[in-house]
């Protein structure tokens, strides 16, 4: 009967209540007349009534609110449009078998962080062993050839490795996201490859936390991922990948 | 006190074993220099400034010095030798005119002999020993700020950080978390300077996730903090970073424009940021003794290997990388008391008795080292973007901070992991410490794990487990060890990396005058 809900509205402790609680600061003096300034915010941001439940000062020019209280909106699900996954999730032993049996030989994938970024977190806790989330990374898997290059590698250097190795599939990931870099280094790295290998350019694939999974033809490339992705994702997702790729050459 | 009963003969096997696995690569620090060991010393005789015309952007002098030096004559005699005689031969005032004309290709650098050699020898000693000079100046002003103001009222010292990729946006939030209680401000850097082989000119305002360290920045927050501190009644320290490329110009900039704490660990660029095994060593030990003359507490970085590896099958890393870093730091001269070595708040809150763990692997390290000002790290990999339950976890990790008697707390945020801290989460964290510090700040008086308890029992096997990962590197060979992937699960062969192209053997002639000056003032 839930799955048949098109309208709902955000649960405090009723159906229907609306309630939701928030935090903001703003550039203004402790006192009176800030917590009418938050209280109008809010009503602005559709929150009516809205309880300014508790602000206290930070220094002498900011004030911190906490508010709580019932929003007008209504959310429509039939307009929330997300990024389903597409594959069906492998156990490592699957994900051996179905490479094994598809390409007859291991899958090469080259991963690292590009541009300046230097956080290896995100690619690390895919690519190495030691993995995340209780799963173990890609290096883990048997038919899994994996190229960890670490950080700040730059684009001609992950194409020429890419190159070298045979890539079929090239990881990259992008935490810093500071005025775009992130957007701006994936489309640099995407229209790299295209321009190098054209239409034998590996599988690319994009992560981080601040990507949206949708973005992943902005950003020219086959798939994103975002933030609590585990290596056992990404491995499934390579595999189906293969399997639609060997699918349309064969 | 000890609560913890560690037996002084394995603590004294622990040491051994570590003084055992540093030596060889101790001596061939010792037996190496580096491109950034040479501009660090020519940075301390007084070169400044970037060539703004070059095409790769601002070139600072002392690399266009230093790689015309390794081209013509190369390094292994090291660098004041041809550049004191070229400044002497072509009748030059200064090291930037020097350099001025090695850019416009007028000097043809050579090792000196003879007379020459004498003379080179005697005005790099005199230029150096001024840099010298004003690192000892700075370090007695320090003293004298802290007599005057004083140092923070209570234990653990309250680390905040400020990375806002601007230093004049820096130096607001890090006058306003002054005011707000931080003992020390950080200022993180830019994340691409690691690798950068050079270190940025001038006053910045662009950097990523961080601000870059340069030696205008470093002037410009000092300046803002000792502002700060006449207005709060308190010395207010200053930390960035010696790690990376540059380690030993970070350092001696720092030296110069009196910071007081740096990021120094002896390990840390190899595994985490690829960086040649051989270059980081003989960096990190330059670096360490110019912090050493300079005062400067030096913060290991202990907190990483337990973000890549699990933070209770690794402990004994930590302490393993705590015993490596001190001996690292004493063979430089470093005392107990400028140790920041590192740990971390690591473990899955859903690992039962986490809190439990994380109290016995504290307590470890502060009876480990209990002359050291260890640094206590706040989680990060267990915070999740749940605000709420993260608020929590810090609030556990101000509670282990202040129970097992840890000198410097590193504020959690959080928003760990989801933005850069809004004013108002520096605000609730810093609440969250002061109801901490207030409501058990004295709560180690009444603390007495049980002596068969699981704190002193994890204690011990954490203890014994580093001993026999000691003994395995000892037999293997540290460098060998940091190869095969024992810290952090990373492999770093000794001849790979970057930066490796940057080591020089020293020849038998090589002279360096601030070497030599540093040396001495360790003994």
């Amino acid at each position: 009967m839930t799955d048949s809900k098109r309208y709902v509205r955000p649960y405090g402790d009723t159906t229907g209540d609306g309630m939701i609680q928030t935090s903001f600061t703003l550039p203004i003096p402790f006192g009176p007349k800030a917590d009418g300034a938050a209280q109008q915010l809010a009503n602005k941001m559709g929150m009516d009534p809205a309880m300014v439940v508790h602000s206290h000062p930070i220094g002498d020019d900011f004030t911190f609110f906490v508010v709580y209280g019932s929003v007008k909106h209504l959310v429509d699900l039939d307009e929330v449009k997300v990024v389903e996954r597409e594959y069906p999730l492998l156990s490592p032993a699957e994900v051996n078998t179905t490479l094994k049996k598809v390409l007859r030989r291991k899958l090469v994938v080259v991963g690292g962080c590009i541009g300046t970024d230097a956080h290896t977190v995100g690619i690390d806790a895919i690519l190495n062993i030691k993995g995340f989330a209780g799963e173990k990374g890609l290096e883990y898997y048997r038919e899994l050839k994996v190229v960890n290059l670490g950080a700040q590698v730059s684009v001609p250097e992950l194409v020429r490795r890419a190159r070298t190795e045979k890539a079929d599939a090239v990881l990259i990931s992008q935490v810093v996201t500071q005025r775009d870099a992130h957007i701006l280094n994936t489309q640099e790295m995407s229209a790299a490859f295209r321009e190098a290998m054209g239409d034998k350019r590996p599988l690319l694939v994009a992560g981080g936390p601040r990507f949206d999974p949708l973005m992943a033809a902005e950003l020219g490339v086959d798939r994103v991922f975002s933030r609590g992705t585990t290596p056992g994702e990404v491995a499934s997702y390579l595999v189906h990948a293969m399997q639609a790729k060997k699918g349309v050459a064969a | 006190m000890a609560l913890l009963d560690l037996d002084p003969k394995v603590v004294a096997t622990a040491r051994e074993l570590a003084a055992r696995a540093a030596e060889p690569v101790v001596s061939i620090a010792k037996a190496h220099t580096t491109v950034a060991v040479e501009r660090a010393t020519l940075r301390l005789a007084g070169i400044t400034g970037a060539d703004s015309t070059h095409r790769a952007g601002d070139v600072p002098w002392v690399n266009r010095v230093i790689d015309t030096v390794r081209e013509q004559c190369g390094l292994e005699h090291g660098v004041v030798l041809p550049a004191f005689h070229a400044l002497k031969q072509h009748n030059l005032g200064t090291l930037t005119e020097l350099a001025e004309a090695t850019a416009a290709g007028q000097i043809q650098f050579k090792v000196p002999t003879g007379k020459d050699l004498t003379a080179a020898r005697k005005a790099a000693t005199s230029a150096v020993a001024r840099g010298i000079r004003t690192v000892d100046r700075n370090r007695a002003q320090r003293d004298k700020l802290i007599t005057r103001l004083g140092d923070p009222a209570q234990r653990p010292w309250i680390y905040l950080i400020v990375a806002t990729g601007d230093i004049d946006e820096d130096v607001v939030q890090a006058q306003n978390a002054a005011r707000a209680g931080a003992d020390i401000i950080a200022v993180i850097r830019s994340t691409g300077q690691s690798l950068l082989d050079y270190v940025p000119e001038g006053a910045t305002h662009h950097g990523f996730a961080g601000t870059y360290a340069t030696q205008e920045n470093f002037r410009i927050m000092r300046a803002a903090l000792d502002d700060v501190s006449k207005e709060v009644g308190r010395y207010v320290r200053l930390t960035n970073y010696a790690s990376g490329l540059c380690m030993p110009e970070i350092a001696v900039l720092a030296g110069l424009q009196r910071l007081d704490m740096m990021l120094n660990d002896s390990m840390y660029g190899i595994l985490f940021r690829d960086i040649n095994p051989i270059r980081t060593f003989v960096d990190q030990r330059f670096s360490r003794q110019v912090h050493a003359r300079a005062g400067i507490i030096i913060n290991t970085g202990e907190d990483n290997y337990l973000t890549t590896a699990d933070a209770v099958d690794a402990a004994h890393t930590v302490t393993v990388s705590q015993l490596l870093n001190e001996h690292f730091a004493h063979e430089a001269g470093l005392p107990d008391h400028l140790l920041g070595l590192g740990h971390a708040f690591e473990i899955n809150p859903k690992v039962p008795d986490s809190f439990r763990l994380e109290l016995a692997h504290a307590l470890l390290a502060r009876e480990l080292f209990p002359d050291a000002p260890l640094k206590w790290m706040p989680p990060t990999k267990h915070m999740t973007g749940d605000v709420f339950n993260g608020y929590l976890l810090d609030g556990f990790f101000n509670l282990a901070g202040v129970l097992t008697g840890q000198s410097i707390l590193l504020v959690g945020m959080m928003t760990e992991a989801v933005v850069t801290p809004f004013l108002s989460d520096r605000d609730l964290a810093l609440q969250n410490v002061r109801y901490v510090l207030n409501a058990a700040g004295n709560l180690a008086e009444d603390f007495r794990p049980a002596p068969d308890g699981l704190i002193v029992k994890r204690a011990h096997q954490v203890l014994g487990e580093a001993v026999d990962l000691l003994e395995r590197i000892v037999d293997d060979g540290l460098l060998n060890a940091i190869a095969d992937g024992t810290f952090g699960l990373m492999k770093r062969p000794a001849d790979q990396g970057k930066g490796a192209d940057g080591v020089v053997e020293k020849a038998e002639a090589y002279f360096n005058p601030a070497s030599e000056m540093l040396e001495a003032s360790n003994d």
